[in-house]
């Protein structure tokens, strides 16, 4: 199960050269090589503290990490040098583990003022309130779900899985070139986990890319990512097919843990 | 976790431009010549003259207060000039004879007092310095026995209705601001709402200060007869000044039976520089008395400007059945600070209040909520519902809250709910991470916490305070 053949065609979307990041003057992360193609799914896995969330946060843009050293290209473009909500509008999007609540504000609202930046940024025109509508009762229905969400204030009294499937939601209405997913599996029930992989299966299209951080072999069962990488000590200390994420189900991390401090 | 919150940029405020018009203004000082000067320049009947030195007199006795929560130098009430009028004075009834800067001045300001281009459906009432320059569709409104009109002109008009209920609601010796403005109250709007009319327009009065060194004192007077209904929507503004200047209003309303009145206030007063230079101190007493059974009155504020707010709209809610309501958004930025909230008194039974507000604080900005409900021994299953919801962004803001209760009847309800939440780096990061760019996000967030608020404006005007939140807050996240 390595991408049907999709990882030969693909083009280089991501690209994390030796990686260096600190997070209140602590180094989190190591020296993190990643190359990630159009048309590919990629997991990251690895013990809690590893480095993964802080991966997802500084490829987003988050101001409270510190980049030291290395060097990030999306689509060949400098991605440190973007602000976050330039790296948004190209196309890069961030599925949080903890998504923030905005009392007051509705999610079709958020999600049509997230929508209509993007398209100014492209010099695309603007989409009204109907149209919007229009074009979200479509989406949701690609990917199954009512339309209730739409009407309640962005995460605000949501549940742990209905913030996860919010996220979803909001990735599949922003469409990115570059998901990243961090453990939007933690806390949803097998249902749930079954529906937001399915949704991320369905959003995938060779042009695209999405890189899932996950503690659990379950939700890769649904979607077959192309590569698994093993995060441990702020470094990819490992990489493989599908079959990796099996083994590390049976092995845990300690095997890997120790190579990597051999190494 | 807080550099980039901290950015302070400062937004140039957008109506402190000066209006170059001659202008006769009294010399600066307070003593009986100077309220005889006034009332005289009114055309004011002997009883107003009398009313206005009892004030004064009663006012030299009382000692200015210093309770709130705000802190400015002291005033030199001999300083302040206490009227300014534009020299040429129109004939109130024909707009062909407003000097055109004043027209200018309020097309500027985005309030057109030429009926050709006016708003949907509102009657404006301009007041400039110590006069009201225009009143728009006089007319049409006298078609339906709605007066609405300068208080200076209702003095001389209809001196029966203003004699028995001006000071009646704020008595002329209620507090140390009041006092002052009843002696001194220059022009203002009045406004009477026969039996069992709804008024066809909104009412609205722009207030708009331009002179230097003079303090701006109006009063407004809005009488609902029973079963009538207004909606009334006063709008301020000032140019930008190194000094502080002195504004200290009185309005009084009065709904009799099943009348509704509904007064909304959308205040920027210019809120001084980033380092609290100049910027207006506003000292206002506003209250209704719902007297009617069944009467309603609803206060709707956005306080955005002003170097000090000082003001608790209340309800004395006399009638029984009788409904008060206070929705209020009040916003500090840079070094204002704001002491506001309000007070419901339920003597009559049955008698329901809300009261909902929201402050917002940035910069060095100070926000207190002060609010009394107070339910007398009368007022069988009296209600309240208060909320008091503060929003801090950044961290060398402050946000208070003072709710006093004073009940003294046991079937009383009694609900208060209050919160104070932060705007985060965190919700910021997360709007970005959508593509919303910093001022999008914070405006978005302070739009969502003062929804409960804006929904009960108007809504040309709700769409106006959204636009005014943005610009006060912008610069306050980087």
């Amino acid at each position: 199960m390595t991408g049907k053949g999709k990882r030969e065609t693909g083009k280089v979307l991501l690209e994390v050269r030796d990686l260096h990041a600190t997070v209140e003057g602590r180094e989190i992360l190591k020296g993190v090589d990643l190359t990630v193609k159009t048309g590919e799914v990629h997991a990251i896995m690895g013990p809690n503290g590893s480095g993964k969330s802080t991966l997802a946060q500084v490829l987003a843009g988050h101001p409270a990490y510190a980049v030291t050293a290395g060097q990030v290209l999306y689509e060949g473009k400098d991605l440190l040098a973007m602000a976050p909500e330039e790296r948004a509008r190209e196309g890069v999007f961030l599925a949080f583990q903890y998504p923030v609540a905005i009392r007051g504000i509705t999610n079709a609202y958020f999600l049509r003022a997230a929508v209509n930046a993007i398209r100014r940024h492209k010099g695309v025109e603007e989409l009204g309130p109907v149209e919007f509508m229009d074009a979200l009762e479509e989406k949701l229905k690609v990917i199954g779900w009512d339309s209730s969400y739409l009407t309640r204030p962005v995460n605000e009294g949501f549940s742990g899985g209905e913030k996860k499937r919010n996220e979803i939601l909001q990735l599949a209405v922003l469409d990115p070139k570059l998901a990243i997913l961090d453990e939007t599996d933690s806390g949803l029930d097998i249902d749930a986990v079954k529906t937001v992989a399915q949704t991320v299966v369905k959003l995938r299209r060779p042009d695209n890319a999405s890189v899932l951080i996950t503690h659990y072999y379950r939700i890769l069962t649904h979607i077959a990512p192309d590569v698994v990488h093993v995060l441990a000590g702020g470094r990819i200390v490992k990489s493989g097919g599908k079959d990796l994420a099996l083994e590390l189900e049976e092995k845990g991390y300690d095997w890997l843990r120790e190579a990597a401090t051999v190494a | 976790m807080s550099s980039g919150i901290e950015a302070q940029v400062l937004q140039p405020y957008k109506y402190g431009f000066v209006t170059d018009i001659e202008s006769e203004t009294v010399p600066p000082g307070l003593n009986e010549d100077v309220i005889r000067l006034i009332s005289q320049k009114k055309g004011e009947p002997e009883w107003m003259l009398e009313w206005r030195l009892r004030a004064y007199r009663n006012w030299l006795k009382m000692p200015e207060p210093h309770w709130a929560n705000v802190q400015y130098g002291p005033i030199d009430y001999q300083a302040i000039s206490y009227y300014a009028a534009p020299k040429r004075r129109p004939k109130l009834d024909s707009l062909d004879q407003v000097d055109p800067k004043l027209l200018e001045t309020f097309e500027k300001l985005g309030i057109p007092i030429d009926e050709r281009k006016r708003l949907a459906g509102v009657a404006v009432d301009a007041v400039f310095d110590s006069v009201s320059v225009a009143t728009t569709f006089r007319e049409e409104l006298k078609k339906h026995g709605v007066i609405f009109c300068a208080i200076s002109e209702a003095i001389r008009e209809y001196p029966d209705l203003v004699q028995e209920y001006l000071g009646s609601v704020v008595p002329y010796n209620d507090n140390f601001f009041a006092a002052l403005n009843s002696g001194v109250f220059t022009d203002g709007s009045f406004v009477y709402v026969p039996k069992g009319v709804r008024c066809p327009l909104e009412l609205s009065t722009y207030f708009r200060i331009n002179a230097e060194s003079t303090g701006q004192f109006e009063r407004t007077l809005i009488i609902a007869d029973e079963g009538s209904y207004v909606s009334y929507l006063e709008g301020c503004s000032a140019p930008v000044r190194d000094e502080n200047q002195l504004h200290a209003a009185v309005v009084e309303l009065v709904a009799l039976d099943r009348a509704t009145i509904k007064y909304s206030t959308i205040q920027n007063w210019y809120p001084g520089d980033e380092e609290g230079r100049g910027g207006i101190f506003n000292f206002v007493t506003k209250r209704g008395a719902c007297r009617g059974r069944g009467s309603k009155i609803s206060w709707t504020q956005v306080e955005t400007g002003s170097a000090i707010t000082w003001k608790y709209p209340g309800c004395i809610l006399q009638g029984d059945d009788s409904i008060g309501e206070f929705y209020s958004v009040a916003v500090t930025n840079h070094r204002q600070q704001a002491d506001t909230g309000t007070k419901m008194i339920h003597m009559g039974k049955n008698t329901r209040s809300t009261i909902v507000s929201k402050g917002i604080s940035a910069g060095r900005g100070q926000n207190t909520y002060r609010g009394l409900v107070k339910i007398l021994k009368g007022a069988e299953h009296a209600r309240n519902y208060s909320q008091c919801d503060s929003m801090l962004i950044g961290d060398k803001c402050g946000a208070h809250t003072f709710p006093y209760i004073d009940v003294r009847n046991s079937t009383a309800t009694m609900e208060h709910e209050a919160s104070t939440s932060k705007i985060g780096e965190d919700q910021i990061f997360y709007a970005k991470q959508r593509g919303l760019s910093a001022e999008d996000a914070v405006s978005m967030i302070v739009n969502g916490f003062c929804k409960e608020v804006f929904k009960e404006l108007p809504m040309e005007f709700a769409v106006e305070a959204q636009r005014l939140l943005g610009i006060s807050l912008e610069g306050s996240v980087g």
